[in-house]
């Protein structure tokens, strides 16, 4: 590291809500050198959220969705302009406008995108639709607003459930195809994707499950799809929803542990590289990175969770102005949300890393309920349904590796406290990416007990 | 003036939603859909729902990078 660790010059590469809160939380931290911010995308950071939410519903226009900065990070900003290799021996990165920035340390940040239809003529037909950016949103708002006779969703995963509950309460026709056996099985396994078949088919959705879309038919302009099964049906919009892609191919030539999976880095956020010997000046946070967490037995977890892209992002800022003793571990516990159907759902820890599954309050019948996951006898999920305050707590079981299945609360009796199979999918099943990859080996089991940093 | 809710906090006390109910709004009993980009004359009563919000799940702030353009 060049200099005082205080000092001299960062490149954040990717501007969005990591590269954002990564700028803040140096320059609270009193780095007082140069910030320049590279981002792919013409906008300033915003917020991804909104955009299946508000904007599809009509209630938010697709340009604003802004993220409010927390301090000024006094940067240079390069927007709208793509990093297309590092160099890391003259530690410069390389842009598409043929431009180079240079460095003494630097942060990857550059997130996911939309994982494209795999066949690109019809990809290209007029009606077929993907959803990450504010322009992809702003486009399909749109096409909604124009009254679509059916919306074609392709894959049930959070994303495409959001979509198709949007389409629904536009009162728009809907049909969901999604290989695996229920919505939501390949993040919330079995128990949890039987309740959100029930609901999906209750608020009027054409949900077919085991099925995969064989052809996107249309002229030009969509007009119906094929399906495995053999059936078709007509539709003029289509919104393929198969999970995301890792912006990690301008690393191709950087030495790094880069790939489909992401940037590899250590619990502080400093990068890998290619031969597993950790870097000093290069980091990585949010949907790129994949971090060991030792309450998930060191796996290697990649996170498209909008908290991670957060705290994984401060802890990077944190670690790159501060000296080795000084440095902090990313042990947050993953969390994230969905609104859908009517319905909040949210979730603590991995229940992906679980072998079964309690409702430990409330009951699936009234869709209010908290689901909590086991591993080999310990708490390391849970999942609430229009329940959130109860989550809290499971959180701290969650942080102490508590056993499961869970003493019963005061709160109310649950149905049954006998776990069942959590029905975790081989993600191979599944139409969608998972937003929670399990990527890592099964070390020895060792059991930890983490205390949330600071 | 721009508005971003952590919703990983937000536990639904929809205290924000009776604040400043031009900006925040509930979604069914839990979920709470807010408006990004707030009008000059929500500013106060935004400041004030922030303020008053029991888990602190709202952040209020100038447009980020609004200069970058």
């Amino acid at each position: 590291m060049r200099g005082e660790p205080r000092d001299g010059r960062i490149v954040i590469v990717g501007a969005s809500l990591a590269g954002l809160r990564a700028a803040e939380k140096l320059r609270a931290e009193g780095f007082a050198g140069s910030l320049t911010l590279v981002g792919e995308e013409p906008q300033p950071p915003y917020d991804r959220p909104p955009l299946s939410k508000q904007v599809l519903l009509g209630k938010v226009p697709a340009e604003n969705t802004g993220l409010p900065q927390r301090r000024e990070v006094d940067a240079e900003w390069r927007l709208g302009v793509r990093a297309t290799g590092l160099d890391p021996f003259g530690k410069r990165v390389l842009l598409a406008d043929g431009e180079e920035v240079s460095f003494d340390r630097l942060l990857i940040a550059t997130g996911t995108r939309a994982r494209p239809w795999p066949n690109p003529a019809e990809a290209a037909l007029d009606g077929v639709f993907t959803l990450r950016t504010s322009d992809d949103a702003g486009r399909l708002a749109e096409r909604l607003d124009a009254g679509p006779r059916r919306v074609l969703v392709i894959g049930a995963g959070f994303t495409g459930s959001e979509i198709a509950s949007a389409c629904r309460e536009r009162g728009l026709e809907v049909t969901v195809a999604e290989r695996g056996p229920a919505p939501l099985v390949g993040a919330l396994g079995g128990t949890l994707g039987t309740l959100a078949t029930r609901l999906q088919r209750a608020h009027g959705v054409d949900l077919r499950c085991g099925v995969t879309v064989t052809a996107l038919e249309g002229n030009g302009r969509l007009t119906g799809a094929q399906f495995s099964d053999g059936t078709r049906i007509d539709a003029d919009v289509a919104v393929v929803a198969l999970g995301a892609v890792r912006n990690t191919e301008w690393l191709a030539e950087s030495g790094l542990a880069a790939g489909p999976r992401g940037v590899t880095c250590d619990a502080g956020c400093r990068a890998f590289d290619m031969y597993g010997i950790v870097t000093d000046d290069i980091f990585a946070a949010g949907d790129v990175a994949r971090f060991p967490h030792p309450l998930f037995e060191y796996q290697l977890l990649s996170l498209e969770h909008w908290g991670n892209a957060v705290a994984q992002a401060e802890v990077a800022a944190h670690n790159m102005v501060n000296p080795g003793p000084r440095r902090r571990p990313h042990l947050t516990v993953p969390a994230f949300w969905s609104s859908q159907f009517g319905l909040n759902i949210k979730s603590v820890g991995v229940p992906t890393f679980s072998d079964q599954v309690v409702i430990a309050q409330g009951s699936l019948k009234d869709a209010r309920l908290v689901a909590v996951y086991g591993y080999r006898g310990r708490v390391t999920a849970a999942v609430s349904v229009n329940q959130a305050k109860w989550l809290e707590y499971y959180q701290r079981l969650i942080e102490t590796a508590a056993p499961f299945p869970p003493a019963p609360g005061a709160a109310d009796r649950p149905e049954s406290l006998v776990p069942v199979p959590s029905d975790v999918p081989d993600p191979k099943m599944l139409s969608h990416g998972p937003t929670v990859a399990l990527t890592g080996h099964l070390p020895d089991r060792r059991l930890t007990v983490v205390q949330p940093a600071r | 003036m721009n508005v971003v809710v952590d919703l990983n906090r937000c536990q639904g006390y929809a205290q924000c939603a009776f604040l400043a109910p031009q900006v925040f709004t509930m979604h069914g009993e839990e979920s709470l859909l807010y408006t990004p980009v707030i009008a000059e004359d929500q500013d106060e009563r935004v400041r004030r729902a922030a303020a008053a919000c029991p888990v602190q799940a709202i952040v209020v702030g100038k447009e980020a990078g609004s200069g970058a353009r």
